[in-house]
């Protein structure tokens, strides 16, 4: 366990929490944008090493929970279409849409396949050539990057029973949306680790040069959390904006250049709805026209009715930051990781999930 | 070429039969098996002296799903053993007899049988367990996965023991038999083709050795819980305890066992620990006067030699179970609520 011992040592953990209550004094409200970031932090109970002057939020960076009602009627509506296989990642089908979920459209007969990549969803299509296999294409730029290869190499075998929806969303968008909105007085962000390795640290310049606000991107071990929100911290207090990479052991300036290639290749920028946030400006990946046959968009253009969402489900304040979830009157009493209500619930990566797997309960 | 299991062979006729005696008895062998009746007729418990009281019958059943069928550390017809005598243990239970129920997929290579027979008889002899009766079903292709097994098992619990997930009382000392998530990850680094160095070993063994030296260490009535750790691993067990007791647990992260290559693959695909199934190992709630001796009787046991006090059952928070991390901080564990792994036992 030595490459995890060198992230969870309790020494070190305690150095840095004597850090950042020697530095602190006046309050800091960081939002973490990654819902790995908030399981990581209620799991290792990180913010009871912390002063009270310093408060962290939870923000939109769940895939699974950003995704739009409307989204997932459509893939449910197209579960249920003849001839067509529905892949999905494993949380997707637990997630109530306005009027059903995909593991209900599978119990009363659609195909939904849960798969754990985009090459399950390769093999699903080469298994059953005469049904066309759509992949439910969701997250961030994490995820798009592989969703782009899979296309590619449907193209290159000439795979014509493949096809993706998307519902791909880009991070730094989401961002500015929170801070336009300026419900939050954000003093920080504890910026993603996974999707800063692909889109790189310099595409959150802006928050400093925009916004006024510091960024520090952090890893998902105890010390990496630690390491940002003590240098986080730091800016604060003397009133630095900048942004910090404190996980450099794989997040560069520029990140991957051959993933962000990929995306590009296929994938256009294009408004997108979010759960929370509504419809922000160039902030969903569509498959550019040359893809249209892999679209799943264009090929099924089914209207999946009216979206409603559970209307006592504060997700959307959740995910914006506005809310925690205990603050949610159906946390833990009508809404349970058994029973979800929203997604925030469902997800691995969801706030009200998190919450309630390692903290308080009513 | 290869001896397949055909449809026939579950028609109860001659192939049925000469399955059976081919297969089964010969490993099995044991007298009342071997007479082949409808039902095997069995001497209850061991003879007692006159004027003692004769104890109760504990009895449970389970099915074996796994997949694959062979594994490191194991295979099908083992973790059907080890189970049910386990489950027989977990109630202080000497488990004394079982029976075996295959449903086998047609095409299913008749090496395979053999060879899960094999492990059975293996494990039932370690146990000191009689496999007395049984029964063969063949279906057809893709009704069945290779082979399903089920096990029902009978055990004598000696008058005066009283062990149940009810019995947990505040103050008794957590102590935990082994390493943590190994049946679990040896499964699923196999199932997924992980790519490590060395193949993880299911950790699958039956327990009742160590459960009677556990209780013969202990002052009578001194081990209150004792919990096998399967699927839904350490968590899931003691959240079962604390609720079944009405009482709060205290779990010590730093004092959990869990080995690099298992906590490596767990951190890989995002699983926890306290969360993945073991099949050789168990959580005992224990007096605190006789977790000294109870510990010591553990760690003689081949299966027991890394048993280590892991936390403490407390009055506060009944039903939970809370984690204090290393870090100094504290968090709820709690059972998972999906499947976190499929068909791994
Ligand atoms: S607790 Fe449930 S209902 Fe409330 S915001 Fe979270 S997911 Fe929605």
């Amino acid at each position: 366990m030595r490459y995890l011992d060198e992230f969870r040592d309790p020494a070190q953990a305690r150095a840095l929490a004597e850090r950042i209550h020697a530095l602190s004094t006046r309050p800091l409200r960081i939002m973490e944008f990654c819902g790995g970031h908030t399981h990581a932090i209620m799991r290792h109970g990180l913010s009871q090493l912390l002063p009270p002057t310093v408060e962290l939020l939870s923000g939109p960076g769940c895939p699974v929970c950003v995704t739009a009602n409307r989204d997932l009627d459509y893939a449910i509506a197209l579960a249920q279409q003849p001839g067509v296989i529905v892949a999905t990642f494993g949380d997707l089908v637990r997630v109530p849409g306005s009027r059903s979920s995909l593991q209900r459209a599978q119990a009363e007969g659609g195909d939904v396949r849960v798969v754990y990549s985009t090459l399950d969803a390769l093999a699903l299509a080469r298994a059953h050539p005469d049904r066309r296999v759509v992949f439910m294409g969701i997250g961030f730029e994490t995820t798009a990057p592989t969703v782009a290869a899979s296309i590619l190499q449907a193209e290159a075998e000439g795979l014509s029973n493949y096809a993706v929806y998307s519902a791909h969303k880009t991070t730094p968008a989401a961002m500015r949306a929170i801070l336009r909105a300026g419900e939050v007085g954000l003093s920080g962000i504890l910026g993603p680790g996974h999707v800063s390795t692909i889109i790189g640290s310099a595409a959150w310049e802006f928050l400093p040069r925009e916004h006024g606000i510091p960024c520090v991107i952090a890893g998902f071990e105890p010390l990496d959390i630690l390491r940002a929100v003590a240098w986080l911290v730091e800016l604060g207090e003397t009133g630095r904006a900048e942004v910090g990479n404190a996980y450099g052991r794989s997040v560069t300036g520029e990140g991957n250049r051959v993933a962000q290639a990929m995306m590009a290749r296929v994938f256009t920028l294009d408004d997108a709805d979010w759960r929370g946030l509504g419809r922000v400006p160039v902030s969903g990946l569509r498959l550019r026209p040359e893809y249209a046959r892999f679209d799943a968009a264009a090929l099924y253009p089914l209207d999946p009715g009216p979206a409603a969402e559970h209307p006592g489900c504060r997700c959307g304040e959740v995910l914006r930051g506005t809310l925690l979830p205990p603050g949610c009157a159906l946390f833990g009493r009508g809404c349970v990781p058994a029973h979800p209500i929203g997604p925030c619930m469902v997800s691995a990566e969801g706030a009200c999930a998190a919450y309630y797997a390692y903290g308080e309960r009513p | 070429m290869t001896e397949r299991i055909l449809l026939a062979h579950g028609g109860g006729g001659q192939l049925t039969h000469e399955l059976i005696q081919r297969v089964f008895v010969p490993r099995f062998a044991n007298a009342a098996l071997a007479r082949l009746d409808d039902a095997a007729v069995l001497e209850l418990c061991p003879p007692i002296a006159p004027g003692t009281r004769a104890g109760r019958l504990a009895f449970t059943t389970d099915s074996y799903v796994v997949s694959p069928l062979f594994f490191p550390g194991g295979d099908i017809g083992k973790l059907a053993v080890c189970g049910t005598v386990n489950d027989l243990s977990m109630v202080g239970a000497r488990p004394l007899y079982l029976s075996a129920g295959f449903i086998i997929e047609e095409g299913l290579p008749l090496a395979d049988l053999e060879r899960a027979a094999d492990s059975m008889a293996a494990a039932a002899a370690e146990a000191g367990v009689s496999i007395v009766t049984g029964d063969t079903k063949v279906v057809g292709r893709g009704s069945a996965d290779g082979l399903f097994i089920n096990t029902a098992g009978v055990g004598w619990a000696p008058a005066g023991v009283d062990v149940s997930g009810a019995n947990a009382r505040p103050g008794d000392a957590l102590i935990v038999s082994g390493a943590l998530g190994e049946h679990g990850m040896a499964i699923m680094s196999l199932r997924e083709g992980l790519p490590i160095a060395a193949p993880l070993r299911s950790d699958c063994a039956p327990l009742n050795g160590l459960v009677e030296a556990l209780l013969e260490a202990a002052p009578a009535g001194a081990v209150h819980s004792l919990r096998d750790l399967t699927r839904g691993g350490l968590a899931a067990a003691l959240v079962e305890l604390a609720e079944q007791s009405g009482v709060g647990i205290e779990l010590d992260e730093s004092r959990l066992l869990v080995r690099p290559e298992v906590a490596s693959i767990c951190e890989l695909l995002g699983l926890d620990p306290l969360h993945v199934a073991n099949e050789g190992k168990l959580v005992a709630l224990v007096a605190p006067e006789a977790a000294e001796a109870a510990l010591a009787a553990m760690r003689a046991q081949r299966y027991g030699s890394e048993a280590r006090l892991a936390g403490r059952v407390v009055a506060a928070h009944p039903g939970r179970v809370v984690l204090r991390t290393p870090l100094g901080t504290s968090r709820l564990v709690d059972r998972l609520v999906g499947e976190q792994l499929p068909r791994i036992c």
